[in-house]
């Protein structure tokens, strides 16, 4: 990868209380963010990937603890920072978070302008003037015209797009070494969205940040990773680089993901669709958390967890299909047709 | 497929507000469905899909235009009659299935509103009998019926949205992003499940839509609106093998595509309309190639043509 490791999650394991229940909504998740990258997490609803991006700014909800595993960043163990005080040091400073919803980033009664320079003042030390120039700056670094007159409007003069600029816009301004992003642009027009994704590309590269980006849509991981992590049922069970995951994936469940896309469809055919729910998080799950969905399971899937198996130096699977005694199981046939155009298209270019 | 059409849609506009905030919606739009076809409507939000799809099912006036259904007119002022065809042979499926569904009801009344409200059965064992075969249609268990709806996961609960449009034996379903709301996987499920009514019960759709990967899945037809006009309408595999009008371009290229290659090197279309002079023509609705409508004027329209 481009650069040194700079911020590891190790097995973790989080844990929300609901009405005297347990939730185990992180079993054991392991992920790791390099200098300079895109890292894209994706997985179905409810998979963790929300819980796992905010444990990384101490944002988990008041029910919900870190009971296993670390968090390395810098020489510090963020899974056992608990003051409020030192995690200010991190938060918004060193580790930003965009939200999916640009509304409920912003306060409405306040100016665009007055939010963005907040943030900065409180962050990086400025006085009111230096801070108002800073905003202006970075205002027109996401794109936005005419910053004077847009600082003094509030969040509805803005449309869905530009709000996100601007919440884009507070994440970047404290020049943060991680952006988080989870879902921008989900709620957004695929024409906004492709603007919003080349944004978040130019400020990397202009910041020199490393971007973890969450998403669920496959186009949009195409579009922006150089590394994607796979997430079912609370773990990472698939990570590699973008190439990697895309034609060469190994875990059924990234098969699943990838052979639901309706770009890989064949009109007048079914979808291929992934049959029933993923399993409650409220019970305990015994091996492979897939296997009850997966038609392809091997016996031992439903008895023991797979451990990981290394595909490539950068390319690892949690699946018993990679285990030297299992039998050979092929993906489906629209995953196969994917790697042939995928690697048709290499060899043209 | 040159029948006459099961819907026309001609020339209508929808207003909102009044006197000095009146706000066009809609502007001018015409357009057919054919019986067992799929043709969606896409755009960007507040382009007027959904107003469009409103005004059909009559939650909107139009201000302009009729709309027309089996050769009589569904706009306007109806009788009795007209209104009770539209509400029974028109039924609509909404975006968020959570919402759409009244929590506090069991799926048994859910799935019965509309046989209720049109008394569209003989007695209660054939009320039971359409809702269990509505739910089995759409691939839900007949006990599902004495459930409450925060029972169910998001697709189920879409299912359940579908089945209680299917249980009024509907000619054309209005699908306003039914599928946007759900998971990539449960997204599937539902596609073919749409795909598959439509078959085995000759369905119309009119589907609304902005995921352009779903819909060039799954349409017959498209129809690209832009504030509120058609800009463009042609054959599925047409509209996206040679998008005319630029604002089409220009949606086509921001679809993502699972194609790490092609999508780092994808040089974005920022779509800005052209400025007109007043001594230009105005744009029409031009027959580029067979079946395959824009909106420009003939020299835009063959400029588009040559690139
Ligand atoms: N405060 C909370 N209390 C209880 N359970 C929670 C809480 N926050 C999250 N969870 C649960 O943790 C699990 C993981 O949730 P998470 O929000 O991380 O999913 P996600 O992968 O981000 O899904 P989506 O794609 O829908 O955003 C889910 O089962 C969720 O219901
Ligand atoms: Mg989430």
């Amino acid at each position: 990868m481009s650069g040194a490791l700079l911020l590891s999650a190790e097995d973790l394991v989080v844990q929300f209380s609901l009405r005297g229940r347990k939730l185990t909504a992180l079993r054991g998740a392991s992920l790791e963010l390099f200098e300079g990258e895109t890292l894209a997490v994706v997985g179905e609803s409810g998979s963790g990937k929300s819980v796992l991006a905010k444990t990384f700014l101490g944002m988990l909800d008041k029910n919900g603890t870190i009971t296993a595993g670390s968090i390395q960043y810098r020489g510090k163990d963020l899974a056992r920072l608990s003051r409020e005080r030192d995690w200010l040091e991190i938060r918004g400073k060193k580790i930003a978070m965009i939200f999916q919803d640009p509304m409920t980033a912003l306060n409405p009664l306040k100016t665009i302008g007055e939010q963005i320079r907040e943030v900065i003042e409180l962050h990086r030390g400025m006085d009111r003037r230096q801070s108002k120039i800073e905003t202006l700056k970075t205002l027109e670094a996401v794109g936005i015209q005419d910053p004077e007159r847009r600082y003094r409007q509030y969040p509805h003069e803005f449309s869905g797009g530009m709000r996100q600029r601007v919440v884009i816009a507070s994440a970047v301004a404290c020049k943060p070494e991680i952006l988080i992003c989870d879902e921008p642009t989900t709620a957004l027009d695929v024409t906004v969205q492709a603007q919003i994704l080349d944004l978040i590309k130019a400020l990397k590269a202009e910041y020199a940040m490393s971007v973890l980006f969450i998403t669920h849509d496959l186009g949009v991981v195409a579009n922006v990773a150089d590394r994607v992590a796979v997430m079912y049922a609370g773990q990472v069970i698939e990570q590699g680089t973008v190439d990697e995951i895309f034609t060469d994936p190994r875990a059924p469940y990234t098969w699943a993901l990838l052979a639901s896309l309706p770009q890989l469809g064949v009109k007048g055919e079914d979808l291929f669709a992934i049959k029933g729910t993923p399993p409650s998080l409220f019970k305990e799950i015994k091996g492979d958390a897939f296997a009850p969905r997966n038609p392809l399971a091997l016996e031992v899937d439903f008895v023991a967890e797979p451990p990981i198996f290394d595909v490539s130096p950068t390319h690892w699977a949690k699946t018993w299909l990679l285990d030297p005694r299992a039998p050979a199981i092929r993906p489906p046939d629209s995953v196969l047709r994917l790697r042939e155009k995928l690697l048709a298209e290499r060899k043209l270019s | 497929m040159k029948q006459s059409p099961l819907l026309s849609v001609k020339n209508i506009s929808v207003d909102f507000g009044s006197g000095r905030k009146k706000f066009r919606a809609v502007s001018n739009v015409s357009f057919d469905v054919y019986e067992s076809e799929t043709l969606s409507l896409v755009g960007e939000s507040g382009s007027g899909k959904t107003t469009i799809g409103r005004a059909i099912m009559r939650v909107h006036p139009i201000s302009e235009g009729e709309i027309i259904y089996r050769g009589e007119r569904i706009s306007g002022d109806l009788t009795p009659k007209a209104e009770r065809l539209v509400h029974q042979k028109i039924q609509m499926i909404f975006q968020d299935p959570m919402a759409s569904l009244n929590e506090r009801a069991k799926i048994d009344y859910i799935v019965s509103e509309g046989l209720y409200s049109f008394h569209l059965f003989k007695d209660e064992a054939e009320r039971v009998a359409k809702v269990e075969q509505a739910l089995r249609d759409v691939g839900l268990l007949p006990e599902f019926a004495t459930r409450f709806p925060h029972e169910f996961s998001g697709g189920q609960r879409q299912r359940i949205g579908i089945a209680r449009a299917l249980v009024m034996e509907p000619e054309l379903l209005v699908a306003d992003e039914p599928i946007s709301a759900l998971d990539v996987s449960i997204r599937a499920q539902v596609i073919n499940l749409l795909n598959k009514l439509k078959r085995n019960k000759s369905l119309t759709y009119l589907f609304i839509a902005h995921d352009l990967s779903v819909v060039r899945f799954i349409s017959d037809r498209i129809a690209v609106i832009y504030r509120g006009r058609l800009v463009e309408l042609a054959q599925s595999e047409d509209l996206f093998r040679k998008p005319l009008h630029p604002y089409t371009r220009a949606l086509l290229t921001a679809v993502p595509t699972p194609d790490p290659e092609i999508e780092k090197k994808k040089k974005i279309i920022v779509y800005k309309p052209a400025a007109r002079s007043p001594d230009e023509p105005a744009p029409s609705w031009i027959e580029a190639e067979p079946g395959h409508f824009v909106l420009g004027t003939e020299k835009e329209v063959n400029s588009w043509l040559k690139l």
